[in-house]
C-alpha cells in the first residue's frame, strides 16, 4: 500500500486510486463537481485544487487537480495549502458568477451539492459587478424539471446520460462560456434512466419533476430505507414522506446491487400509494364495515370452511409466510400457473444447488463477457441492462489501455483510447432489444432455437452431448461465441422467464456449468417477473392449476388471495371458474383492481411506504424495506399484521394485539428452512445504538408543533415503531446506522446525496458494515455441475397457429408503476408483433387490428411489422391495458 | 436599622419620579417599528404573495412551529398551498424573519393576540397574509430570481444579460 502524507502526517492509501479518491476515502473534505466515483475524473471542474510537493524538502510545492493525479508512494500533498484554499474559493467564485439567485425556488436546495461545496471552500460574497447570463428552459418531460440558468458546466449530465446510460438525446450545445446542456429541441428524455440526472447534477438543472408537485425540502422528509417493488432486480431506494403522502424515491446506495444509480421506473413508480384507488376500509361484500364487524365476520367465514391461500409475487416474505402459515402448506397455491411456476421452480433448483453461483449487479459490470439469452433486459430489469452496458464498456476500456497502462478512473484518457473497443457481449433474444448496439453479436430467434443455440454454445466450451440436426449456421455462431467466452475469465450468463421456455433456462446453466468446466469463473442470473417472484418461488407453493381443480373438487372453500389481480397474471376464464366456485373470497390489496371487485371480504393491505417487508431479489437477496410513515387511515396494515390476526382467530388466541415483525420472521425461518439467515437481512427491533433508535427524520426537520395543529393545538405523541429500530422522530442516534437500516444520507457539510461518501468504506465501494441484504443461494458447493444436455427440437410454424410471446415495457408492463402518471403517460398503446412474411400471408398491414384467439379469451390489437421477428411468433405487449390474463408461451389462432 | 429608614426614604421619592406604569389596555404601548411580535406574510410592490414557499422560516424555527406546503401555479410560481403558525407554541425570537429570502415573512409591533382558547392560537395563510409590503418595500424576488414565474422571463431581470444563442459559436 502507498503511503502518502498529507500535510505532513502520514496515510497508507489504496494503489491505483487518485489522490482525490484517496483523501475522500481518509474522511476530509475536498470540494469537487465534475469527478463522480461511478464515471471517474475528467479534470473539468477545476475545483479539487490540492498542492503537492516534490519531497519533504520541498516548500513551494505546485497546485494540481486532485482528480487527475494517480496516488504514488511516498507522495507529499497539502490540502490545506493556503495558495490551495485561495484556488477553490476561487474556482467556486468564478462558478458563482452566472449562477441565479435562485435558492428559495430551486428544488435542490437543502440537498445540493453546489450550496455544499460553495460552504466548504468558504465563498460567500459576490464580487462581481457584471450582468448573469441567462439560458431558456427546455421541456424534457414528465420525469425531469429543466432550469439551465444554475448550470455550472461540469458535464456530468452529459457523461452520465450519454457515456453512462447510452442516451442519445441529451447533449451539449453551443460554445465557451455559454455551453447549453439539453435535447436537440423540447421534448421528453427518452432514456429509462433520466432520472438520475436529478442526483448527478450538482446543482439544481435537473430536479425531479414528480416530487415538484408536492415540494418538500430534503431535510423535512420522513425518510426509510426501501427496496424497489417494480422489478425483480431490488434496487435499494430511499422513499420520503410529508403530510401523509409519499413525495419522492431516491437511490439508496448498495455496491453490490444498484450503485449509485436507479431505473426512471423505480424512481417515479411511486405514486401509486398516494392512488385515489386505494383500499381505504374493509369491505364484506361491498359494504364498508368497523374493524369488529370485520373480525365477527372473518370469524365466521374462517372457521368451519376449508381454507386455501393464493401467495403473491408481489408481497413481501412476511405476508406470504403469515398466508401460509394460516392456511397450512399443503393449502398454499401461487397466483402463476403451472408453466410459469415450473420455470420459476426451474430456476431455484439452480440456484439452489450451488454449483453456479448467481451473479449480482455489481458482479455483471465487472464480467468481461455478458451472454444474455432469451431476455429482453432492458425492458423487464432495466438496471441490470445498465450493469451490462457498464461490463461492456470497461471491459472494451481495459483491453483498450492493456497496452498504454492507464488507471481506469481517468475516464477522458481510457475513452480516447478506446474509441469503439467493446467487451464481448451476445444478445440472443426474440426480438431486437434496446442492448443491440452494444452487442458484439444479435442473435434474433425462437425460444427453442434460442436454447439449441445456447446448448451449442455449451458444447463446444466443453463437449458434452451429440448435437444433431443442427444447421451449419447455428454451429457457426456457437462456435464464434464459445471461442470468445474462452478467451475470458468471468462471464456471466443472463436469462429470464420472459421466453417461458424451461430449454432457454437449462441451455443457459448448461453455458455457465461448461465455461466451469473449461476453468472459468462464470455466474448466471436469472429475470423472473416481479419484485418478490424468487421468494415465493421459493417457497415452493403449488401452482394456480391445482387450487382451481381443488376448488372444483371440494365445496365450501375459503380462499385468501394476497395482493394480486389474478385477472392479471392468468386466463380470466380459469379465474372466473376458481372464484365462482369459492364459497368465500377474501383479498388483501392495496389497490382496487379486477381480483378486488370479485372478494366478499376486502381488507386495505398496505403498500411498501405504510409497512415493513422483505422481498427476495433475482439473486436470491433477502433485502428489508422498512415502513416509512404511519397512514392516517388506521386500517391500513401490513397484509401479514392481518392474517395474523385471522390465525389468532382460528386458533382463539385473539387478543387485539398485532404480531410483532422480529416474531414473523423468526417462525419463517423455522417453518421453512430454504429461508435460514433471512433475518440478517435487516436489525431486529430491539437494535439501538447506547440505547438510541435511528431517527427518520433528519435533525433539521421542521414544523412538528404546528403540522397537525390544525386538528388538535396538542401534539400527539410520536408513534412507537415495534416492528424496526428506527423511530418515527428526529430523536435518536446521529451517527452512522448500521448498513442495511441507512433512512438518509446526510453528514455535517454534506446535505446533497454525495454525502454518500461518507458511509462508505472506500469511495465506490462497500458501505461500512457490508452491503445491505443477505443472498440466501450462497451455498457454494466444489462439485463440477451436472449437464442437462436435453436439447429441444428445432422450432417449427405451425398452421394458423402462433406462439404467443410477451413484449415487455420499461414504462406500462409493471402494474403498480402505472399509476403515476409521467409513467403511465409514455407507456406505449398495446400492439401486437408480426414478421412481415406472418403480415404478408395474413394479409394485414401495419396498424390494421387482427385478433388473438386463445383457448377462451379473445384479444384484438393493432399489428405493428418487427422486421427482426421469427415467422410463428406473435409478440404483445405485456401488462398493458387489454393485455391482462394472456396464456404466454403458448399457441394462439390470429384472424383479421 | 439604617437600611430600613434608607429603603422607606427611596421609596417615599419614587412618588416624584414619572410614571412608567401605563394603563393598558385603555392606554396603548408604543412599540419600535422593529419589535418583533405578531408574524405575517407580505406581499410584493406588484400585490402578489411574497412567500415562495421555501421552507427556511420552519427550518429555522426553534420550536419547529411553522409548517407549510408550496405548490406552484401554472407559470412555475411558488407560493405555499397552506402556511401555518402555531402560536402557542411561538417565542417570538424572530429567526423565521431573518431566514426569510423573500422578505415575506415579517415580525410587526404588535403583541394583542391573546386567545381564551389555545387553538385559536393557531394562525393560518389567511390569518397572516396582510395586504402590505411592511417593512421591505420595493422588493420582488422574481424580478431578481433567475427563474422565469411570470414576473419577468429570463434574461430580462435586473441584472441578467439577455438568453444565450445556443446556435452562436461567436465568442
Amino acid at each position: 500500500m502507498p503511503k502518502i502524507f498529507i500535510d505532513n502526517t502520514s496515510y497508507e492509501v489504496k494503489a491505483g486510486k487518485n489522490v482525490l479518491e484517496a483523501c475522500l476515502t481518509l474522511g476530509f473534505d475536498l470540494p469537487y463537481f465534475c469527478w463522480h466515483p461511478a464515471m471517474g475524473s475528467v479534470g473539468a471542474c477545476r475545483q479539487c485544487a490540492v498542492k503537492v510537493y516534490k519531497d519533504e524538502n520541498d516548500t513551494s510545492g505546485k497546485i494540481i487537480m486532485s482528480c487527475m493525479e494517480g496516488v504514488r508512494d511516498g507522495m507529499h500533498l497539502s490540502i490545506d495549502d493556503k495558495a490551495a484554499k485561495a484556488f477553490r474559493e476561487q474556482v467556486i467564485e468564478w462558478l458563482m458568477t452566472n449562477h441565479p439567485h435562485d435558492c428559495p425556488v430551486c428544488d435542490e436546495g437543502g440537498s445540493c451539492h453546489l450550496q455544499d461545496m460553495t460552504v466548504m471552500t468558504g465563498h460567500d460574497y459576490r464580487r462581481y459587478d457584471y450582468k448573469k447570463r441567462t439560458y431558456v428552459n427546455q421541456y424534457l418531460g414528465p420525469f425531469i424539471h429543466h432550469e439551465m440558468n444554475r448550470c455550472i458546466q461540469c458535464y456530468r449530465c452529459v457523461r452520465f446520460y450519454k457515456d453512462y446510460a447510452g442516451g442519445k438525446d441529451l447533449n451539449v450545445f453551443a460554445a465557451h462560456n455559454h455551453v447549453y446542456f439539453g435535447r436537440e429541441k423540447d421534448g421528453t428524455l427518452e432514456s429509462p434512466f433520466s432520472g438520475n440526472l436529478a442526483e448527478v447534477c450538482p446543482t439544481g438543472v435537473f430536479t425531479d419533476k414528480t416530487l415538484r408537485q408536492h415540494y418538500t425540502r430534503k431535510w423535512d422528509l420522513t425518510s426509510a430505507p426501501s427496496v424497489c417493488q417494480h422489478c425483480s432486480v431490488g434496487c435499494n431506494t430511499i422513499a420520503g414522506e410529508r403530510y401523509g403522502g409519499l413525495r419522492n424515491i431516491v437511490n439508496r446506495y448498495n455496491a453490490e446491487v444498484n450503485g449509485y444509480f436507479l431505473c426512471d421506473r423505480g424512481r417515479f413508480g411511486y405514486e401509486f400509494v398516494n392512488s385515489e384507488n386505494r383500499i381505504t376500509k374493509p369491505q364484506v361484500m361491498h359494504q364498508a364495515v368497523d374493524e369488529n364487524a370485520l373480525m365477527h365476520h372473518l370469524e365466521t367465514v374462517l372457521t368451519n370452511h376449508s381454507l386455501i391461500g393464493i401467495g403473491s409475487p408481489r408481497a413481501s416474505m412476511e405476508s406470504n409466510f403469515a398466508l401460509l402459515d394460516l392456511v397450512g402448506k399443503e393449502n398454499f397455491f401461487c397466483g402463476v400457473y403451472n408453466e410459469e411456476m415450473m420455470l420459476e421452480r426451474r430456476i431455484t433448483d439452480i440456484l439452489d444447488s450451488g454449483k453456479i453461483p448467481v451473479a449480482s449487479l455489481k458482479q455483471i459490470e465487472d464480467a468481461d463477457a455478458v451472454v444474455i439469452l432469451g431476455e429482453d433486459i432492458w425492458n423487464t430489469a432495466p438496471m441490470m441492462a445498465l450493469a451490462v452496458r457498464q461490463s461492456v464498456m470497461k471491459t472494451g476500456g481495459r483491453e483498450a489501455t492493456e497496452k498504454t497502462p492507464m488507471p481506469e478512473w481517468h475516464e477522458l484518457a481510457v475513452k480516447e483510447l478506446q474509441q469503439n473497443t467493446k467487451g464481448f457481449m451476445v444478445n440472443v433474444t426474440v426480438t431486437e432489444t434496446s442492448l443491440d448496439e452494444i452487442a458484439s453479436l444479435n442473435i434474433n430467434a425462437a425460444p427453442d432455437d434460442i436454447a439449441r443455440l445456447g446448448f451449442a454454445i455449451a458444447n463446444h466450451i466443453h463437449p458434452s452431448l451429440e448435437l444433431k440436426n443442427f444447421e451449419e449456421a447455428v454451429l457457426a455462431k456457437a462456435k464464434t461465441i464459445a471461442d470468445e467466452l474462452l478467451k475470458c475469465s468471468n462471464p456471466v450468463i443472463i436469462t429470464g422467464t420472459s421466453c417461458y421456455n424451461d430449454p432457454v433456462l437449462r441451455a443457459a446453466f448448461d453455458i455457465a456449468a461448461a465455461l466451469k468446466a473449461a476453468g472459468k469463473a462464470p455466474a448466471i442470473a436469472f429475470v423472473v417477473p416481479e419484485c418478490n417472484s424468487m421468494g415465493l418461488a421459493m417457497m415452493r407453493g403449488h401452482a394456480f392449476d391445482t387450487a382451481v381443480r381443488r376448488v372444483n373438487r371440494e365445496p365450501n372453500v375459503t380462499a385468501v388471495i394476497l395482493e394480486q389481480d389474478l385477472y392479471r397474471n392468468l386466463p380470466a376464464g380459469i379465474v372466473d371458474e376458481f372464484l365462482s366456485k369459492c364459497r368465500n373470497i377474501i383479498v388483501l390489496d392495496s389497490l382496487n383492481n379486477a381480483t378486488t371487485e370479485k372478494a366478499h371480504v376486502l381488507i386495505p393491505a398496505s403498500t411498501f411506504a405504510e409497512g415493513d417487508g422483505t422481498l427476495i431479489s433475482y439473486e436470491g437477496r433477502a433485502q428489508r424495506y422498512y415502513q416509512v410513515y404511519v397512514p392516517d387511515n388506521k386500517y391500513i396494515r401490513e397484509s401479514w399484521k392481518w392474517l395474523s390476526r385471522m390465525k389468532m382467530i382460528i386458533s382463539g388466541k385473539a387478543n387485539g394485539h398485532d404480531p410483532h415483525h422480529d416474531s414473523v420472521i423468526s417462525s419463517l425461518e423455522t417453518a421453512l428452512r430454504q429461508f435460514a439467515g433471512i433475518s440478517a437481512a435487516a436489525p431486529s427491533s430491539g437494535f439501538s445504538i447506547h440505547g438510541e433508535q435511528i431517527p427518520r427524520e433528519p435533525h433539521r426537520y421542521s414544523g412538528r408543533t404546528a403540522m397537525l395543529a390544525n386538528r388538535n393545538v396538542s401534539e400527539p405523541k410520536p408513534v412507537a415503531d415495534g416492528d424496526s429500530p428506527l423511530s418515527f422522530t428526529m430523536e435518536g442516534y446521529q451517527g452512522t446506522p448500521p448498513s442495511s437500516a441507512i433512512p438518509f444520507f446526510w453528514k455535517p457539510g454534506w446535505n446533497s446525496p454525495q454525502a454518500v461518501n461518507k458511509y462508505q468504506q472506500e469511495i465506490g465501494g462497500d458501505l461500512i458494515g457490508g452491503n445491505p441484504g443477505v443472498r440466501l443461494f450462497v451455498k457454494s458447493s466444489g462439485n463440477m455441475p451436472e449437464f442437462f444436455k436435453d436439447y429441444p427440437e428445432h422450432f417449427r410454424e405451425r398452421q394458423n397457429k402462433w406462439l404467443l410471446l410477451p413484449q415487455s415495457h420499461v414504462f406500462g408492463s409493471d402494474e403498480l408503476s402505472v399509476y403515476s402518471a409521467g409513467i403511465a403517460g409514455r407507456s406505449p398503446e398495446p400492439y401486437m408483433g408480426l414478421s412481415p412474411v406472418d403480415a404478408k400471408m395474413l394479409d394485414v398491414t401495419e396498424g390494421s387490428q387482427v385478433t388473438i384467439k386463445s383457448e377462451k379469451e379473445e384479444y384484438s390489437f393493432p399489428v405493428k411489422i418487427v422486421e427482426s421477428l421469427r415467422n410463428g411468433i406473435v409478440l404483445v405487449s405485456k401488462g398493458l391495458p387489454g393485455t391482462q390474463g394472456m396464456s404466454w408461451g403458448n399457441w394462439v389462432e390470429l384472424a383479421k | 436599622m439604617f437600611s430600613h429608614f434608607r429603603t422607606m426614604w427611596l421609596v417615599f421619592l419614587h412618588l416624584f419620579r414619572k410614571k412608567v406604569t401605563i394603563q393598558y389596555p385603555e392606554e396603548k404601548v408604543q412599540l419600535h417599528p422593529r419589535y418583533k411580535g405578531r408574524i405575517v406574510l407580505t406581499k410584493d410592490p406588484d400585490g402578489g404573495e411574497r412567500c415562495v414557499g421555501c421552507y427556511l422560516c420552519s427550518a429555522a424555527c426553534p420550536v419547529d412551529c411553522i409548517a407549510l406546503q408550496a405548490t406552484q401555479d401554472e407559470n412555475g410560481r411558488r407560493y405555499p398551498e397552506f402556511f401555518r403558525i402555531n402560536f402557542s407554541r411561538c417565542i417570538f425570537c424572530g429567526f423565521c424573519e431573518d431566514a426569510c429570502p423573500t422578505y415575506a415573512i415579517q415580525l410587526i409591533p404588535d403583541f394583542e393576540m391573546g386567545e381564551y382558547k389555545r387553538q385559536d392560537l393557531v394562525f393560518e395563510k389567511e390569518d397572516l397574509l396582510i395586504n402590505s409590503q411592511g417593512k421591505y418595500p420595493g422588493y420582488n424576488f422574481y424580478k431578481v430570481a433567475g427563474m422565469d414565474a411570470g414576473v419577468k422571463q429570463k434574461g430580462h431581470g435586473a441584472n441578467e444579460e439577455l438568453p444565450v444563442d445556443v446556435h452562436s459559436l461567436l465568442p
